[in-house]
C-alpha cells in the first residue's frame, strides 16, 4: 500500500462471511486474552497463590472471626507518650526522628493471636508498636514482638505455622502430628525456636525486650546505606516471670499490670539500634546476628498514658512496618511485604467491620480503674 | 460512500496511548499487589501510587487538551447505538481516570496513612480522619476498577471491530500515525 491513500476505504473489498467470522473470533480472542491477564495476575487462577485474603484466613480458621479487631495481635491496649532522641544515631540516617529533640509517639501493646478476649499468659508473643509522629511530613511505624527472632521466615512459614496450631477440638491443643509435621518441613523454626527459648519471658511489657526482628537500612546523607535491626529495651529492671500472678484468675494481668504500672509512673525503653556487617543476614528473620555487633542508643522512649483501644488513638493505626521515614528504607527481608500486606488488608477489613465491633478485653472503664487486679 | 479520513490531533494521539499504557499497567498492578504476599507487593505499591498521581495529573492535560482540539466526529456511516455506546464508553472512562486516582488519594487520607510517592515527596490529605469513609471508598476504589477494566475491555474490543470489521477509519483516526492530506 502507497503511502498516501486518500481513497483507502472505499478501495477495501468487503469481508465475506467466513472472514467476518474469523475477524470477530480474533477480536474474541484478544479481548479473552486481556481479561485472562488480569484475572491471572488478580489470583483467581492460581488458587495455590498466598494472598492477603488467604493469609488472613489463617487466622480466622485458627481463632474465628472477631469482626473490627486486627486479624493478629489482636488483644491490645494504646499508649502514649514521646521519644527523646539524644542525637547518637544521626550520622547513621538523614530521618529527622533522629536528630536531637522529642518525638511525640502513639504507641500500642498487644499480644499475638487472633482471638481479642484470649487470657494472658507468660507464653503468648507480646507486642510493642510505636508511630513516631515527625514533624512535618513523614511518619515512621515500627511494630516489634519480645522475642530474639521471629519462628518464621516466609509468608507461606508463618501461614503453615498458624495452621499447625490450630487446637483440636477434642484436646484443646494443637495436634501433634501437624506440629511434627510443620517442624519437619521449616528446620529455620526448629533452630529459631532454640535461640528463643534463651530469653524466657519476664514479667509483664513493661520490662519486655521488643525486637524489630526484620531488617531495615539507614541511609545518612552521604548515601551509604547500612543494614540494622532495633530493640526497645527496658529501662525498668528485668523481672523473671512469676507464675504466681501468671496463674491468678485475672485474664488480663498482662495489660492490667501494665495500665497499673503507667498510672504509677512512666515507663521507658532505650531504643537501640544493632549495625549490622557484611554478610549479616538481612533477608532471614529467623536468623540472629552475632552478639558483638556495635549497638546505638539513639534515645529513649517513654510511654506515660494508656487507654483502652476502643477509644484510643491507636485503634485505627495500622502499624505497616513498610511505613518509613525519609532515610530509613525497608531490606531485602520478604517478610516486609508480606506484614504489610497483610495489614493492609487487615486494617480494610476491620475497618469495614467497625459497627459491628464488641468492646475490647481492656475497656475505658479497666482502664481508668487503674487496670483491675 | 466517501472515506473517512479524520485523525486526532497528534497531541491527543499521543496523550491517549501513553495513558492507555499507564492505565493498563496500573490496573494490572493495582489488582496484583493486593493478591500477594510476596517482595513485589513492595514494588508494586511503590509504583502504584505515583503512577495514579501522574494519571490524574495528565488525565487533566487530557480534558483540557480535548476541549482546546475536539476529537473528529465518527463516520455517517456508524449507527446511533453503536454511537450512543461510544460516547457512553467515553464518558466512563475519562469519569473513571477522575475518579481512580481521587478515590485512592482520599481514602489513604481518610485512614491517615502517609500517601509516600517518592523519597520524602508525600501528598497531603484531602479529607478528614475517618474510619467508616475509608472502608467505604477502599471498596469504590475496587468497584471502580473492575468498572473501568471492563469499559477498556469493550473500548478496546469496539476499536478491533473498527478496524477489522467495519474498517470504517475510526481506528486509523487514533491508532494510526501515517500522514494525511486531511484533518
Amino acid at each position: 500500500m502507497s503511502d498516501d491513500q486518500s481513497g483507502e476505504t472505499t478501495s477495501k473489498r468487503p469481508l465475506t462471511t467466513a472472514g467476518v467470522v474469523i475477524r470477530l473470533g480474533a477480536i474474541g480472542v484478544a479481548v479473552l486474552c486481556v481479561a485472562g491477564a488480569f484475572a491471572y495476575t488478580g489470583g483467581w487462577l492460581s488458587p495455590r497463590r498466598l494472598t492477603e485474603d488467604r493469609m488472613l484466613a489463617a487466622f480466622t480458621d485458627a481463632e474465628g472471626l472477631h469482626p473490627g479487631f486486627r486479624r493478629n495481635h489482636a488483644k491490645g491496649v494504646c499508649v502514649s507518650g514521646w521519644f527523646d532522641s539524644n542525637g547518637q544515631a544521626v550520622s547513621f540516617s538523614t530521618t529527622t526522628v533522629f536528630k536531637p529533640g522529642r518525638t511525640a509517639i502513639v504507641g500500642r501493646f498487644g499480644l499475638s493471636g487472633a482471638n481479642p478476649f484470649q487470657a494472658d499468659q507468660p507464653a503468648i508473643v507480646r507486642s510493642m508498636a510505636v508511630k513516631f509522629l515527625l514533624p512535618g511530613a513523614g511518619e515512621w511505624r515500627i511494630t516489634m514482638n519480645n522475642e530474639a527472632v521471629f519462628g518464621v521466615n516466609s509468608a507461606q512459614g508463618f501461614r503453615d505455622q498458624v495452621l499447625a496450631s490450630i487446637p483440636d477440638p477434642a484436646t484443646g491443643k494443637p495436634d501433634p502430628a501437624k506440629v511434627k509435621a510443620f517442624m519437619a518441613a521449616h528446620p529455620e523454626t526448629v533452630r529459631a525456636m532454640a535461640v528463643i527459648k534463651q530469653s524466657p519471658p519476664s514479667q509483664g511489657f513493661a520490662d519486655s525486650t521488643f525486637n524489630s526482628l526484620n531488617a531495615f537500612r539507614l541511609v545518612n546523607a552521604a548515601g551509604v546505606s547500612i543494614p540494622v535491626r532495633w530493640a526497645t529495651v527496658p529501662m525498668q529492671p528485668f523481672a523473671a516471670e512469676s507464675a504466681a500472678r501468671s496463674a491468678s484468675n485475672d485474664e488480663n494481668y498482662l495489660f492490667d499490670d501494665l495500665i497499673q504500672q503507667i498510672h504509677q509512673h512512666p515507663l521507658r525503653w532505650r531504643l537501640m539500634i544493632t549495625i549490622g556487617q557484611p554478610g549479616d543476614p538481612t533477608d532471614d528473620a529467623t536468623l540472629p546476628w552475632p552478639a558483638d555487633r556495635q549497638q546505638i542508643n539513639a534515645g529513649t522512649v517513654t510511654i506515660d498514658e494508656v487507654s483502652s483501644e476502643d477509644t484510643g488513638p491507636c485503634a485505627y493505626v495500622n502499624y505497616d512496618p513498610l511505613v518509613l521515614p525519609s532515610g530509613i528504607a525497608p531490606s531485602d527481608d520478604p517478610l516486609l511485604s508480606a506484614r504489610s500486606a497483610a495489614y493492609s488488608r487487615s486494617f480494610t477489613l476491620r475497618a469495614g467491620e467497625e459497627a459491628e465491633k464488641p468492646p475490647s478485653a481492656i475497656t475505658r472503664q479497666d482502664v481508668q480503674a487503674g487496670g483491675k487486679s | 460512500m466517501t472515506a473517512y479520513a479524520a485523525r486526532f490531533p497528534i497531541l491527543s494521539r499521543l496523550l491517549h496511548w501513553l495513558m492507555a499504557a499507564m492505565i493498563l499497567a496500573m490496573l494490572f498492578i493495582g489488582i496484583g499487589m493486593v493478591a500477594t504476599v510476596s517482595k513485589r507487593y513492595e514494588l508494586l505499591v511503590s509504583i502504584h501510587r505515583p503512577l495514579g498521581i501522574a494519571i490524574l495529573i495528565l488525565v487533566v492535560v487530557r480534558l483540557v487538551n480535548r476541549c482546546l482540539n475536539p476529537p473528529p466526529a465518527l463516520p455517517d456511516t456508524v449507527p446511533p447505538v453503536q454511537r450512543w455506546a461510544a460516547k457512553a464508553s467515553h464518558i466512563v472512562l475519562y469519569a473513571s481516570m477522575v475518579a481512580m486516582p481521587l478515590v485512592g488519594w482520599g481514602m489513604l487520607s481518610a485512614e491517615r496513612y502517609p500517601i509516600v510517592l517518592y523519597g520524602p515527596l508525600q501528598l497531603p490529605s484531602i479529607l478528614p480522619h475517618n474510619v467508616a469513609l475509608y472502608a467505604w471508598l477502599r471498596s469504590l476504589h475496587t468497584y471502580l476498577a473492575y468498572l473501568l477494566f471492563f469499559t477498556f475491555l469493550a473500548h478496546f474490543g469496539a476499536a478491533l471491530f473498527h478496524g477489522l470489521i467495519r474498517r470504517d477509519g475510526v481506528f486509523e483516526s487514533m491508532a494510526s500515525w501515517r500522514s494525511r492530506a486531511s484533518k
